[in-house]
């Protein structure tokens, strides 16, 4: 434990300063995660446990989609649709064989598809470490905040989460398809008899889960190292995210994911050795607190 | 209500249709014509078999032999929610509202243009057809009452500007006053002339809003005729519908 260090940069506006932005992008790109697999559960009553897979898929698109143009917006879309794509293929082929089966049928179906995308994107991209870079509209000198520095791409980065966040959750509960789709997540059977296409909407509803998990991998890209197999430690997050957000619930995706970003990054100063366990320990806490999550739906 | 093709051809024929869930054979070459503007009642005893012809009807129980057409053309085999776009309203039994929606909500859902691309029913349309529901669009369907649930869920159905209307049970577990004003407004709608078919194991109810009615027993036709001559013969009464 180093509580001298953490109280130092606490007290220390330059540090606090960019440990919150540090904090903050963990959250994000965790939020949007983990708001796939939040809307994918809530709908189709499924866990993606190949959620990750997504995420690193929508990295190494945006990765190839710059290395090919140059551009970042093309690469963005890459990133979102590539990911929302195999998606849908992934719904129809094998999911949708599994609903309402065994959840380790559900689980060895995810597992299979984890281990096949790794192993594509080690055939595709190589198994060794691979850099983005920072794209040019972001190559400037960060923002000065209180003495602490923020990268300019930071601030992109956290404005197009809560913008995606916000054009999520007033889909859902102002327009018709999203009213449409909170029916299908209680009584598929009546949406069906309303003469809607039930299999085409969760195949939908999957894909837009697969977007949001590819659009934080493509926003990830700059920032972070690619590897096979980096969607893995984001899973796990995210579930904790889900977990103490409550499942299905966005705003809640949104503080739990900011909760954990901010513990992360100030728990790898003050905690260095215990930042994992630190994000469980929350989560205990959280599950004895309030079972159903801070912001989800008290039921049973 | 945009008229369907083929006038002289019935709106909904149900003909010869064996229903199995599994091995056990539930309905036996049912035959069942509804015509235009006709209020059909669908009579019988607990078990008789009611919901299931309603279920083979809207492609939810797919029969395995026989047909069901509507305006003559086949919609036997269709998924449920092609047989709904073809035209078939089917409301089924327990008043399956959307309990987190507002009534205008659950009314958003159901709204679909008409087979022949009709918007005929709008929510305005509704409201003024079911004034109750005007005053509470604003209200979580979950907290309405058993009553002003069914007229919803009828309500929803109608959004999407079915040609043939199913209702499945409407009075069942009502409180007396509350059937009572089901049937105003099954009435209502025959005057609109709605096309209805109806099950139900009511039989006063029935006979006040019904112009027809087919009796079934045991997944079987029994009787078909229209609602006076039911209502002169003691010896189906008895022996179907125990009154
Ligand atoms: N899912 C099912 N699996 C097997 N048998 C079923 C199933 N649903 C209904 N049945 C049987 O089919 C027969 C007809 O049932 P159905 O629900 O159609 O009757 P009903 O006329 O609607 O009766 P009620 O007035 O009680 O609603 C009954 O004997 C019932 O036990
Ligand atoms: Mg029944």
């Amino acid at each position: 434990m180093n509580l001298d260090v953490l109280a130092g940069c606490v007290a220390t506006a330059s540090c606090f300063v960019t440990q919150v932005s540090t904090g903050l992008i963990v959250g994000m790109l965790l939020f949007l995660v983990a708001s796939g697999l939040s809307l994918i559960f809530g709908v189709l009553g499924v866990v993606n446990f190949a959620h990750g897979v997504f995420y690193m898929l929508g990295a190494y698109f945006a990765f190839a989609a710059y290395e090919a143009t140059g551009s970042f917006v093309l690469a963005l879309l890459a990133g979102a649709a590539g990911a929302g794509l195999v998606g849908i293929v992934f719904e129809r082929f094998f999911m949708s064989r599994v609903y309402g089966k065994d959840l380790l049928m559900q689980l060895l179906v995810c597992y299979a598809a984890i281990l096949i995308c790794d192993d594509l994107v080690k055939i595709v991209f190589g198994a060794d470490y691979k850099l983005m870079g920072m794209p040019e509209a972001f190559a400037t000198a960060p923002v000065e905040v209180l003495g602490g520095f923020i990268p300019g791409y930071y601030i992109f980065m956290v404005g197009m989460a809560l913008g995606i966040g916000a054009v999520l959750w007033l889909g859902i509960n102002r327009t018709r398809l999203g009213k449409i789709i909170r029916a299908l997540a209680i009584n598929p059977q009546m949406v069906g008899a309303l003469g809607i296409n039930t299999r085409l909407l969760y195949a939908g509803v999957f894909g837009m889960g697969c977007v949001l998990a590819g659009t934080a991998g493509a926003l990830a890209a700059p920032v972070r190292t690619l590897t096979p197999g980096m969607g893995l430690s984001v899973l796990i997050e995210s579930f904790i995210v889900t977990v103490i957000g409550g499942m299905g619930s966005i705003p809640g995706a949104l503080v739990a994911a900011i909760l954990i970003g901010l513990t992360r990054a100030f728990g790898a100063i003050g905690f260095p050795l215990f930042t994992d366990g630190l994000m469980f320990a929350l989560m205990g806490l959280v599950l004895i607190l309030r079972p159903s999550g801070l912001l989800g739906a008290r039921t049973a | 209500m945009s008229a369907p093709p083929n006038p002289g051809v019935p709106i909904l024929e149900v003909k010869g249709t064996d229903v199995f869930y599994g091995a056990s054979q539930i309905l036996f070459g049912i035959d069942l014509a509804v015509a235009r503007g006709q209020t059909m009642a669908l009579l019988g005893r607990n078990g008789a078999g009611k919901s299931t012809t309603f279920k083979a009807i809207a492609g939810i129980a797919p029969p395995r032999r026989g047909q069901v057409l509507l305006s003559g053309a086949a919609v036997s085999g269709k998924a449920p929610y092609l047989v709904a776009r073809a035209g078939i309203g089917y409301v089924p039994e327990d008043r399956q509202v959307f309990p987190e929606h507002t009534v205008e909500d659950n009314l958003i859902v159901g709204a679909k243009a008409g087979p022949r691309g009709d918007r005929h029913w709008t929510a305005e349309r509704i409201y003024e057809v079911f004034p109750l529901l005007a005053g509470m669009r604003h209200r979580m369907a979950g907290r309405l009452s058993g009553g002003e649930q069914q007229m919803l869920t009828i309500a929803r159905t109608l959004m999407g500007n079915p040609d043939i209307l199913l209702l499945d049970e409407p009075s069942e577990g009502l409180a007396p006053i509350i059937v009572r004003a089901i049937g105003d407004l099954i009435r209502t709608l025959r005057g609109m002339s709605v096309t209805i078919l109806i099950a139900e194991q009511n039989m006063h109810f029935c006979l006040g809003v019904a112009t027809h009615a087919t009796v079934i027993d045991k997944g079987q036709v029994v009787y078909s005729a229209g609602i006076d001559e039911l209502r002169g013969n003691d010896a189906i009464l008895q022996r179907y519908l125990a009154v």
